[in-house]
């Protein structure tokens, strides 16, 4: 565990560090049954990490955690040097669906995190800000539409601009584009990185395919289950921007399929 | 590029097309109004045949046409002002009152039921008890307790209307999904802006449901309380036209309550189209 959390340190990019988990664990059922145990990892300024891992090895309950949704049992876990004991509004959330709610339009949307946390009148004066959003993620001309007359990446880019509305620390997202074709999948990441980058944001992937962490992800967190620990971290030195294209090169080949072998020892164990 | 085009032309599918039409029947073609004529007119072909050829006695079942001149002339009554315009009056109040009770009513022990842990567990359990009643029970209870007046009335139309408006209320709170409830947790929303900006709006495609049930049985309840604690509403003139064995009025008076009861359905359609224009109903005659 020290030796993971070791590697953590040593595969994190040089920056600073936005988010820490430092040993966090999470037991539930009075101690019975160990969900998390000893993760610890660094989000640096402008990073992109993802975590992969099968089902149950503990990637939702960390989420959770990170975004304040349920406390630790165990550990640190500190955003812009202020512990997280809730739901903060320097933490933007994406999940599987987009969450759009079909009797609001799609800016009124966008604008809904400011309407909750400061009222109807800064969620008035917010809408310049949401319009420029929507012109970032290629939405322009759609703030009046309701959701139901948005496609499945369309309703995606529009759950992209509600979580940057606030102008949060870091970004976690919740397998974003799992529910949508390949084709898009694939575009969406490629769109998910311009976003990334232009606004230096720090993401944290949460997924269940390789090719897409590996081809976001500055590091890779892989997790395994029972009890859900990270096991290995794998820093992608890919160049920046990542391009579809390197998907086909034997770089690329090789980290999927290290990655592969570090998840199948797992699953035959 | 050519060389794909000759690969085209080649192909069998551009020698002959196989073009084809699904069948469908004759029947399904119809536009849906002559549909509906044709069923009418069976209807009332086969009731003049049945009292035509006296197979049942014309005291117990009217002939289509004494039916239709009796409507007339009630027609011709309420249009003029005569005497059964109060009557439908007062009945119009006891299902306007009815259904605004049932509304307030409902609706509150909806959110209390379906919002708080408390209410599901502690009293939930009695509503149900109360709902599996036969509630036109009660309707000597409501006389003795309120009198032969309009209020009786108006409490027995509201008790059969409320149950569904509860049951559609407490059942669309519980209708948002896990990454609603998640997403506004982390926007840090509070337990009350979580109902409003989200729990409510999501409940009312059911909340509407419940009140098409209601509307439906507020006017049952109505009816029924002026069968049983007497008034001067339109249920009296129904009860005093069969007590004569005039059942071409009866038939006609009913006609007109229906009327009224299918206006209430389409007006709780209208609004819920005016406000839930965003859900997408399966049946477009309503129910669930």
């Amino acid at each position: 565990m020290q030796a993971a959390a070791a590697l953590t340190d040593l595969a994190t990019p040089v920056g600073e560090p936005v988010y820490q988990l430092r040993n966090v664990g999470k037991t539930y059922a009075r101690n019975a049954i160990v969900a998390l145990e000893g993760v610890s990892l660094t989000l640096t300024k402008g990073s992109f990490s993802a975590v992969i891992g099968s089902s149950g090895c503990g990637k939702s309950t960390l989420l959770k955690i990170m975004s304040g949704l349920i406390p630790p049992s165990t550990g640190r876990v500190v955003l812009q040097n202020r512990p997280v004991t809730g739901p903060r509004r320097d933490i933007g959330m994406m999940f599987q669906q987009a969450v759009l709610f079909p009797w609001r339009t799609t800016l009124e949307n966008i604008v809904l995190p400011i309407e909750i946390r400061d009222g109807k009148g800064a969620a008035k004066a917010a809408e310049t800000q949401a319009r420029e959003l929507l012109e970032l993620v290629g939405l322009k001309g759609f703030e009046n539409t309701y959701p139901s007359e948005l496609s499945g990446g369309m309703a995606q880019r529009a759950s992209i601009c509600r979580m940057l509305i606030t102008e949060p620390a870091v970004l976690l997202l919740d397998e974003p584009f799992s529910a949508l074709d390949e084709l898009t999948r694939d575009f969406m990441n490629m769109e998910l990185q311009r976003i990334c980058t232009s606004r230096n944001a720090t993401a944290f992937l949460v997924t269940h395919s390789i090719q897409e962490a590996v081809i976001l992800s500055d590091v890779v967190y892989v997790m395994k289950p029972r009890p859900g620990r990270v096991a290995e971290v794998v820093p992608i030195d890919l160049p920046r921007p990542r391009t579809l294209d390197m998907m086909t090169t034997p770089k690329f080949g090789e980290l999927v399929e290290h990655i592969r072998g570090a998840l199948d020892k797992e699953a035959f164990k | 590029m050519s060389n794909l085009e000759s690969i085209a032309d080649r192909s069998p599918a551009a020698e002959d097309d196989t073009v084809w039409t699904e069948e469908t029947s004759w029947l399904d073609r119809v536009p849906r109004a002559i549909q509906m004529l044709f069923v009418f007119v069976v209807f009332v072909l086969l009731w003049d045949l049945v009292t035509r050829f006296g197979l049942v006695s014309r005291i117990i079942l009217p002939t289509p046409l004494e039916t239709f001149y009796d409507l007339i002339f009630v027609g011709k009554n309420l249009a003029s002002g005569g005497y059964m315009l109060p009557a439908l009056w007062i009945t119009l109040k006891e299902v306007f009152y009815g259904f605004l009770l049932a509304m307030a009513i409902g609706f509150s022990l909806g959110v209390i039921v379906g919002e708080t842990a408390f209410g599901e567990r502690a009293i939930m359990p009695y509503l149900v008890a109360i709902d599996t009643m036969p509630k036109v029970a009660f309707a000597p209870l409501f006389v003795a307790w309120l009198g032969f007046g309009i209020e009786s009335k108006v409490a027995l139309a509201a008790f059969i209307a409320t149950f569904p408006i509860i049951v559609g209320t407490a059942a669309g709170l519980h209708a948002a999904d896990s990454n609603s409830r998640n997403l506004f947790k982390t926007m840090g929303a509070s337990r009350w802006q979580t109902l409003l900006k989200m729990k409510l709006p999501m409940a009312l495609p059911q909340v509407f449901t419940g009140l098409k049930i209601g509307s439906v049985g507020v006017m049952a309840g109505a009816i029924t309380g002026e069968f049983l604690g007497g008034g001067k509403g339109f249920g009296e003139l129904i009860r005093t036209a069969a007590s004569q064995l005039n059942t071409p009025r009866v038939f006609s008076l009913i006609l007109y309550l229906s009327v009224i009861g299918l206006g209430l359905f389409a007006f709780v359609s209208w609004v819920q189209r005016r406000f839930v224009f965003w859900h997408k109903e399966r049946v477009s005659a309503g129910g669930e």
